[in-house]
């Protein structure tokens, strides 16, 4: 075989093999775009945090505009720390209310922001002071129970 | 006369104390493992520009004394002298230069079958040195045509016949212009005008490199009407040496076989086995 | 009898032996390897056109393997998906099961038995007919000149193949599930494109394919360098070639899934 008909198939089979990756890397798979693009970090403290994961989406409007970043644990207050990594391009009021929600019914969770009125804006390192926890299963059920066991009661 | 280990090697009447000595081999033995002696008290001299046969039997070691002469496996005990050099002193660049010195022919000339005739001999060239293309390829035609095969060179060597193989197989060992042809049963399996070729190019190719080959082999009459001296090995000894007249002459049992291609002798027709009438009568008995 | 139980320990004690030392063989050979590697990258050429022989003239096997295995997962995903109402998920459950799994495994798995078992062959061959041989005697180190560029030609081709083959699965699960099911293009599309994470599941899948990669031409290299010189000795390479490079594959995969998959 020729030397340069081999090295014409070698460069395009690599070339195909390249493009094979970019096309998974681009158009199968996202980016997580928001580890390139310019943002800015806000502080969240919640009771409970549920199966919340680093790496979440955080939305507005049902609109993603950022990602959760660390997650640890106040021992101070006994609260969990989340870390919020939102774009640069959205602003977001000081009382905005940061909750749990849970995409689908069982479904992963993920950080939902519903914008307050105030008319600053929250910077770089601010802390949410409004936040919801997520809603776990067992404490709704025995809501539910003691709520039946309640109403039983007053029937009676 | 009768040469055999008894007698000193210096007092054989053949023997070159003038000239120099291209291989010197001590007392050399070599061994898989204890019990079995591939090889025991080797003594060979190779004297310079000379073509030497060794010859024995199958499994008589010669294949593995050209190996120890190659570096490729080291001598348990004695010495391997190449060129005043000791084979088991030097390190792996040694050997490796020392090899680029010495050319190897293959029983069945082991070609490269990935690659053309040209670029089969063209091979060392390219690997040891920088020489330009252009003087390559003048080369390469140079030693196709010492074998008969310059326009050969656009084959691949799955087109090519035993013969034909062997030779450009030569062609390629002989690339670097060494000074010490390896031949390992060159005749094998070849037709008669191919077997004139090779001894033909064997002679002839020593006498214009100024070279030293050794031919291991057990055609005896290629060897005998080719070469200047000849050892003769068996069961990992050399039992005799001398020149082709010498080993002509020689009338103990064992050379005499050889030589003469005797089926029974020293060494038996019959494998090792049980009493004939024995088999047969067993077998009768079954029947 | 108990003769016969101590001979069976006896031969399970030699088969460990045997098995160290083979490993310590491996292992030797893959470092002489990787130090030889500089002949390889400073006349490029050679691995060049090992690459031809193992990755281009892989590339047909691979692609049309791909393609089906793509279709076949449209059609049982399908299947599946829409009982729980769920068929827009198709093209999540396409590309996961390709990126994450079925890419780096089934394309080392068709490596192995096409190229692996050539480059085992084509070695064992090598040896046989005493090229190998000849080569030393000419001064050449069979393992820089012959066994080094496969190896790297090998290691480059595998996460290439991988990517074309979860590629054209995705394209399959496409033709057969939006082109001839009829399950909705754009929430194939955007559906994927939002469960598939470039970090953990696409970059996962290449450093499994790389790993698979370097186990399947160690082992085709070792048995072919390794194979005892005669046509049965080449063939009984190159069987082991095959199925130690599978077993070791699924293997592999097992160990890499549980860390890189673990909670995510």
């Amino acid at each position: 075989m020729e030397r340069s008909t081999l090295d014409l198939w070698v460069g395009l089979f690599v070339c195909a093999g390249i493009g094979a990756l970019l096309i998974l890397a681009l158009k199968v798979g996202n980016m997580s775009g928001f580890s390139t693009a310019d943002t800015y970090q806000i502080y969240a403290r919640f009771d409970n945090i549920g199966g919340l994961k680093p790496r979440a989406p955080v939305k507005s409007a049902g609109v993603v505009v950022g990602r959760v970043g660390d997650i640890t644990f106040d021992n101070g207050k006994f609260m969990a720390k989340v870390v919020l990594t939102i774009d640069k391009h959205f602003q977001f009021p000081k009382d905005t209310t940061a909750s749990v929600l849970t995409s689908g019914l069982l479904g992963e969770q993920y950080i939902g922001l519903v914008a307050g009125g105030d008319s600053a804006n929250l910077a770089q390192g601010d802390t949410l002071k409004l936040t919801q926890s997520a809603v776990v299963l067992e404490n709704l059920i025995s809501q539910f129970l003691y709520s039946k066991a309640a109403e039983g009661d007053t029937k009676k | 006369m009768a040469t055999s280990l008894e007698f000193p090697i210096f007092a054989a009447p053949y023997l070159i104390v003038a000239a120099d000595n291209l291989i010197e081999i001590n007392d050399v033995d070599y061994w898989y493992d204890k019990r079995r002696a591939i090889l025991s008290g080797i003594d060979m001299v190779i004297p310079r520009g000379k073509v030497v046969a060794i010859m024995g039997i199958s499994g008589s070691g010669k294949t593995t004394l050209l190996r120890l002469i190659g570096g490729v496996m080291k001598a348990r005990k004695g010495e391997v002298r190449v060129d005043g050099q000791l084979v088991s002193e030097l390190d792996t660049a040694g050997i490796y230069k020392l090899r680029s010195r010495m050319g190897m022919l293959f029983q069945f000339g082991a070609l490269f079958t990935d690659m053309t005739v040209f670029d089969n001999v063209a091979f060392q060239m390219r690997e040891h040195t920088n020489l330009p293309e252009r003087m390559i390829r003048d080369l390469v035609y140079l030693k196709l045509n010492a074998v008969g095969l310059r326009g050969a060179h656009r084959l691949m060597p799955s087109e090519l016949s035993g013969g034909m193989a062997r030779r450009v197989a030569l062609a390629r060992a002989i690339a670097l212009d060494p000074m010490l042809m390896l031949y390992d049963e060159p005749f094998t399996g070849l037709d008669p005008i191919s077997l004139g070729v090779i001894r033909n190019l064997i002679r002839r190719l020593n006498d214009a490199l100024g070279a030293t080959s050794i031919v291991v082999t057990h055609d005896v009459q290629e060897a005998l009407e080719l070469v200047d001296y000849v050892y003769y090995m068996s069961d990992g000894k050399i039992v005799a040496h001398g020149t082709p007249q010498e080993m002509l002459a020689n009338d103990e049992p064992l050379v005499h076989q050889f030589v003469y291609g005797e089926a029974d002798g020293p060494v038996p027709f019959q494998y090792p086995s049980r009493n004939y009438a024995e088999d047969l009568r067993m077998g009768a008995r079954h029947g | 009898m108990a003769e016969r139980s101590a001979l069976s320990v006896r031969g399970i004690g030699r088969f460990t032996t045997d098995g160290v030392l083979r490993l310590g063989y491996a292992a030797r050979f893959i470092a002489l390897t990787l130090l030889h590697s500089g002949t390889s990258f400073r006349r490029f050429g050679l691995i060049i056109r090992e690459l031809y022989f193992t990755g281009v003239l892989s590339l047909i096997i691979i692609l049309v393997s791909g393609l089906f295995v793509g279709m076949v997962l449209g059609l049982q995903g399908y299947e599946t998906l829409q009982t729980y109402g769920s068929e827009s998920a198709l093209g999540v459950l396409v590309a996961l099961s390709l990126v994450r799994e079925l890419g780096p495994v089934v394309a080392a798995l068709l490596f192995a038995s096409r190229a692996g078992s050539a480059m085992t062959a084509e070695i064992g061959l090598m040896k046989a007919t005493e090229q190998l041989s000849a080569m030393e005697m000419m001064a050449v180190d069979p393992i820089a000149r012959v066994v080094a560029p496969r190896f790297w030609a090998g290691v480059i081709s595998m996460p290439l193949l991988a990517a074309m083959f979860s590629a054209m699965g995705i394209f399959g699960g496409y033709l057969v599930g939006v082109v001839l099911i009829g399950v909705d293009e754009g929430s194939f599309w955007s559906q994927m494109q939002s469960a598939v994470d470039f970090r953990d599941d696409i970059l996962n899948g290449v450093i499994k394919s790389f790993v698979f990669g370097v186990a399947v031409t160690w082992i085709a290299l070792l048995e072919g360098y390794d194979a005892p010189p005669t046509a049965e000795g080449v063939s009984g390479a190159t069987t082991r070639t095959v199925v130690t490079s599978s077993l070791a594959i699924l293997g592999l995969d097992f160990i890499l899934t549980s860390f890189m998959f673990r909670g995510v």
